[in-house]
């Protein structure tokens, strides 16, 4: 019997020719990353046992970009244990200031993560990494912990569920409206503990930006890991990025699946989903008149170059209502680099948006624009839970980046089209 | 092992963010952690959870952030127990890691309202309503997060074979 591209990934990282669902086993990381809010935890971890030398100083990625520029004290204190512990083991990529970028935009960026590889994040959102053809999946401090001291963590192989998306999107739809449709589809613990596998014409189709935000959700259906296999889109990406040699994995024509769906991307329209879980999706012609206080573009979701390109596609000539704020966060350095040159912060700062340095920032609550108590977000992120952007009584509705900045423009959640005039 | 508490009743999808909002996650200490345990699901919790008490919630309990906080703070407040009908992933690893004990039993769920006395045997994998007199079996614990329990823990049992290896 044939194994999918998360079992093959798991074998030969496991030293093994095959393994199935259920299996336990013991697998080499090839990339440990931690963040400023998570490896605080993993560092102390690390020196309770009294472990002295991380497994390989190249492999342990440390990205302080949640809290930072630091907002307080606390936060401070917090990424400095990373710069203490950074400095004392070496460590390879370490991020610092104005190097710094969100992690899951960053790492696929500058080459660590590369296709094939098996990645371990204590950072849910590390299932981005699927979208290059690489096995990653998130965990906890401790987990890190251990992999940064053994190079080594245990998986429960998972039964892979597939996803095939026929047909051609919409003009305004991307892959971010296609991962909320999904979840809206199975629900938040709809692919519980399992792989979520995408495939179909519509994904070789997609943008490598749009892929990583389609992976970057499958958190948000419970999965352990989302994938898609590596194409010449890919390769296009990695070519010149990558920093160690990458192997390329596909699933076998008899690959089994718990579960297959199948799509018709040409009926789906842009998504939002509504508070407090991404599984309350709707379609933006049922969403009916919502006023809203603030707009946030960024994220490991949504704060890549075309999310900003799209964004100013429907920002040009155009300026925020009254009243409401519009925050935009490329997501790496290069990315903002990039827009400038484009000339893209011209178009954002005449519409009055604050354009903030990259981070993680407002996405988790933590700071650069949180909510007071009965305001609305559209954001572009990945999560609406209950006070998840400050407030516990505010609300947050996640959409595409088109779909926030036309938001921006009206005061209420709005369709792109009733903002930007056809030529 | 015997634990014994209240219940404090949850619904389902009970988020890593209403467990501890990242507002708080400018600090990994356990007691100011507790201090703001489930704050964003039940204001009142920190303030009267007592020594013992079991949190029990709907299925996919602890979705979202990989934050090992959300475990450290329900264990830091005292709480002996949590019972749900599923698990988020990330949730399930770091409970283990950080040992706070976890059970998934959907009949339990049922079965137990706010304030009930409930007692848990984690060896037999038992749960008793003792305010209603019933009895229900959790799912057992994998095999392999037992040998991990029984180590003390991801880091003991890393730190055994550390030792063991010459490392």
């Amino acid at each position: 019997m044939g194994m999918t591209i998360t079992e093959k990934i798991l074998a030969d990282h496991a030293g093994r020719k095959e393994v199935f669902p259920g299996d336990l086993i013991q697998a080499r990381v090839d990339i440990a990353l931690g963040n400023d809010i998570t490896a605080p935890i993993a560092i102390g971890q690390f020196r309770r046992i009294g472990a002295r030398e991380v497994f390989d100083r190249e492999r342990v990625v440390l990205v302080p970009d949640h809290f930072t520029p630091n907002k307080d004290i606390k936060s401070a204190e917090q990424c400095k244990v990373l710069r203490d512990f950074a400095r004392e083991q070496g460590i390879i990529h370490y991020f610092e200031g104005g190097e710094i970028g969100i992690e899951h935009a960053l790492l696929p960026e500058q080459g660590i993560v590369v296709p094939g590889d098996l990645v371990i994040g204590a950072d849910s959102h590390t299932c981005t990494y699927g979208a290059l053809g690489a096995f990653a999946t998130g965990v906890g401090s401790t987990d890190l912990a251990a992999a940064m001291v053994t190079g080594e963590a245990w998986f429960k192989v998972p039964e892979s569920m597939k996803f095939v998306y026929y047909g051609k999107l919409g003009e305004w739809v991307s892959g971010k409206d296609l991962i909320l449709y999904t979840i809206g589809d199975i629900g938040v613990d709809g692919a519980l503990y399992r792989a979520m596998e995408f495939t179909g014409e519509t994904i070789r189709d997609l943008s490598m930006d749009s892929r990583f935000a389609l992976c970057n959700m499958a958190i948000e259906a419970g999965a352990k890991n989302g994938i898609i296999a590596p194409d010449e889109v890919t390769e296009g990406y990695v070519r010149g990025r990558a920093k160690r040699p990458y192997r390329l994995y596909r699933s076998d024509e008899d690959a089994s699946y718990v579960d297959v769906r199948e799509y018709d991307v040409s009926r789906i329209e842009p998504q939002v989903a509504f508070p407090h879980l991404p599984e309350n999706t709707r379609g933006i012609s049922e969403v009916g008149r919502i006023e809203i206080d603030q707009v946030v573009i960024g994220s490991c979701t949504n704060g890549r170059i075309e999310d900003l390109r799209i964004a100013a596609r429907v920002l040009k000539g155009n300026r925020v209502a009254p009243y409401v704020r519009l925050i935009i966060i490329p997501a790496t350095p290069l990315i903002y680099h990039q827009a400038m040159e484009e000339g893209l912060f011209e178009i954002f700062l005449e519409a009055k948006a604050v354009i903030s340095p990259p981070t993680c920032g407002p996405c988790l609550g933590g700071h650069m624009g949180i909510l007071a108590k009965g305001e609305r977000a559209v954001a572009t992120t990945n999560r609406n839970f209950v006070g998840r952007m400050g407030h516990p009584d505010s609300e947050v509705y996640l959409a595409n980046p088109a779909v926030a900045a036309a938001s921006a423009v009206k005061g209420y959640i709005a369709h792109p089209e009733e903002v930007v005039k056809e030529v | 092992m015997k634990l014994r508490g209240r219940a404090w009743k949850f619904g389902p999808d009970i988020d890593t963010d209403r467990i501890i909002p990242a507002r708080y996650l400018n600090t990994s200490d356990p007691k100011e952690l507790a201090k703001h345990c489930m704050e964003d699901a039940d204001p009142e919790f920190a303030k009267k959870v007592q020594p013992g008490d079991i949190i029990v919630a709907g299925k996919n309990f602890g979705c979202g952030s990989s934050r090992e906080h959300a475990p450290i703070a329900i264990k830091a407040a005292g709480v002996s127990c949590v019972i749900a009908k599923s698990f988020a992933r990330i949730f399930f690893r770091n409970a283990f890691n950080t040992g706070l004990p976890i059970l998934e039993c959907e009949e339990a769920v049922e079965g137990i309202d706010q304030g009930d006395e409930v007692e848990v045997d984690l060896g037999k994998g038992e749960i008793r309503n003792i305010t209603k007199g019933l009895t229900f079996k959790a799912r057992p614990i994998p095999p392999f997060m037992e040998s991990l329990l029984k180590a003390g823990g991801l880091m003991e049992w890393v730190k055994q074979r550390l030792e063991v290896g010459g490392r």
